[in-house]
């Protein structure tokens, strides 16, 4: 009732666009009673997926010596144990390398397959797509236990290089589908641009192209590094006792330690992702920046 | 390319040799990005390929040429529950039965979590929406093992849980939490939600508010444009999100390990008790039934919702 009196003020008054909104926020408010409660749902959802992960962050700082929530008193004795003990910092350290590693090579091979599978029109590409992606979506037990036989009979169980060798199939298709993301929206006539100015193809792919897809590697780089600092089912069977990452470090202790080391560890691990997640995001927003901003300079 | 082509404008003689011209430099062009791919596929086929595929043949060739492998799984022993129905089955049947109960209910519950969700998160601003995501981004970035150790932390004797209850004066002493099918679903569920509400806020997003105000002018209350407009056009969310968390809830190893007890047994944990065993050609046995499982799944499911939909809600 309101709403449309107010409404027909606003039009007789001149119809200045802020009395001409009220109405449809007016109606909005309305059937807030139901979605109060959608709201309320949402938010009691959302609590569930964030709770349990910051509840291990203050269990890390407890002065108990059990696992304890809420933690009686504040101690960073257990960042101390970690830091101190050589297993455990011996475990973070390969893990680093095993993940940079990975990394490195999966985004230097995803990001040639990346141009080849988006840019080429020949015979078998779709296979070879499916083929490229297949890791993300074959449950990791049956890729780890083919690694693992194929890795006992050549004798590679142990070795950190193995590891990045496998990691590598795994960090693949995320390299290649973040990569095909800033590909697929990418205006090639910018590239027939620079050859027209006298540049080489090498001289094109350096200046032209990868600058326009760099924050699409760069987050198939990330997802690459994540994949392999987070990997377990792959490391339980082939990392032996020569190459124990922190994931296994922590598996194999998680049901013996009770003391919260494993949280400190874990509250790292927290703190990584929210770092990557950052990152992430932040390449996204470039790569955004730089599909809308080009056509507009070109044209 | 083409763009250059029409250009010239070629003298009628010369027309089917410039055909040829052009035909021979864009197999060039296309040879060059086969060299491009070559690195990637041929790494591919000896570190992923020919291990999977010689596993998998490992089924019929370990210890010995036949079908011996599969015998343990068609020889029907004692009746099992599945699904509240008994049938006639044996011990690593009722493993792949639990399997897919477990799939199936962590698969409708995480729909009916993640739809309200993604709902919200479509309906409001997009910046407060993106702030928002970051509640469900946090825990997609972080960890399964250590997503797992949250809920052993929270379930646990002397668990979170158990002592704000006991604290309140519900209960006097510790209940089982930890271990139990429950566990399971708890930390399945928490693990694949944002796997169902990505696709969903992906296509939600993309929906056409004018039709949702357009039923509404033309008489339709709040639920019926929801019943008979909104959720018909999020059915792709719904499909995308549905086959890919089931797909990965079959594969799931870590979170029935940590958080089930003897009874919840999901077929990645039975097929790496079998390695461990050193039954290597059973396991090899067990791993290409569940392969098969999830490829027919994918493919079917695929074919009916468009492959591209798929790939464009996973990981943000």
């Amino acid at each position: 009732m309101s709403a449309t009196g107010e409404a027909r003020q606003g039009v007789g008054v001149g119809a200045s666009p802020r009395a001409r909104v009220r109405p449809a926020r007016a109606a909005r408010r309305r059937v807030s009673l139901g979605q109060g409660l959608l709201y309320a749902v949402t938010g009691l959802i959302l609590f569930y997926l964030v709770f349990p992960i910051f509840v291990v962050i203050p269990v890390s700082f407890s002065s108990a010596k059990y696992l304890q929530f809420p933690p009686p008193g504040f101690s960073l004795q257990w960042y101390e144990k970690y830091l101190t003990r050589s297993d455990w910092t011996g475990a973070t350290w390969l893990s680093v390398q095993v993940a940079a590693g990975t990394a490195l090579l999966a985004t230097l091979l995803g990001t040639l397959a990346a141009l080849a599978l988006v840019r080429g029109r020949f015979w078998g590409r779709d296979l070879i797509n499916a083929f490229v992606v297949s890791p993300m979506i074959i449950p990791s037990i049956i890729v780890a236990i083919g690694i693992y036989f194929f890795y006992a009979r050549i004798q590679l169980i142990g070795s950190p290089f193995a590891l990045v060798l496998a990691h590598t199939a795994l960090a693949v298709p995320f390299v290649v589908v973040n990569v095909s993301a800033t590909l697929v929206g990418f205006d090639e006539r910018l590239e027939y641009a620079a050859m027209n100015l006298g540049a080489n193809r090498r001289q094109t792919f350096l200046k032209v192209t990868l600058p326009l897809i760099r924050p699409g590697v760069l987050t198939g780089a990330l997802f690459a590094f994540v994949t392999s600092f987070d990997e377990l089912i792959v490391a339980l069977f082939i990392s032996g006792t020569g190459a124990v990452t922190l994931p296994r470090k922590m598996w194999d202790g998680i049901r013996q330690e009770i003391d919260p080391t494993i949280a400190a560890v874990s509250t790292i691990f927290i703190v990584l992702s929210v770092l990557v997640l950052v990152s992430a995001e932040l390449l996204r927003q470039r790569s955004e920046r730089l599909r809308t901003a080009i056509p507009t300079q070109v044209e | 390319m083409s763009a250059t082509t029409h250009a010239f404008a070629p003298r009628p003689g010369e027309r089917a040799a410039q055909a040829a011209r052009f035909a021979r430099l864009r197999r060039g062009v296309q040879l060059r990005y086969v060299l491009l791919a070559l690195p990637a596929v041929a790494f591919l086929a000896v570190f992923y390929g020919y291990p999977v595929a010689a596993m998998l043949l490992r089924a019929f060739n370990d210890p010995a040429w036949g079908t011996e492998n599969f015998r343990p799984l068609t020889t029907l022993t004692r009746d099992i529950d599945v699904f509240g129905f008994s049938v006639p089955g044996n011990a690593y049947l009722r493993v792949f039965g639990i399997t897919l109960q477990i799939a199936i209910v962590t698969t409708l519950a995480t729909l009916l979590l993640a739809y309200p969700v993604a709902y919200v998160l479509a309906a409001i601003r997009p910046s407060r929406a993106n702030l928002l995501m970051i509640l469900v981004l946090i825990p997609f970035w972080t960890s399964i093992l250590v997503r797992s150790y949250a809920w052993m932390v929270l379930l646990g004797r002397e668990g979170t849980i158990n002592r704000v209850l006991m604290g309140l004066g519900i209960l006097d002493e510790p209940a089982k939490l930890l271990n139990t099918r429950l566990a399971v679903y708890v930390g399945m569920i928490h693990i694949l939600l944002p796997f169902m509400i990505l696709p969903l806020y992906a296509v939600m997003r993309g929906i056409d508010r004018n039709l949702l105000r357009a039923a509404e002018n033309l008489g339709g209350r709040p639920w019926d444009v929801f019943r008979r407009v909104f959720l018909p056009l999020s059915l792709p969310g719904i499909g995308a999100g549905c086959l890919l968390v089931f797909i990965l809830a079959l594969g799931f190893y870590i979170t029935p390990a940590l958080l089930g007890g003897q009874r919840d047994v999901m077929i990645s944990v039975l097929i790496a008790q079998q390695v461990t065993l050193i039954k290597w050609g059973f396991a090899s046995a067990l791993a290409l039934v569940l392969l098969l499982v999830a490829l027919v799944i994918y493919v079917v499911f695929s074919r009916i919702l468009g492959v591209e939909r798929l790939y464009g809600g996973t990981r943000a």
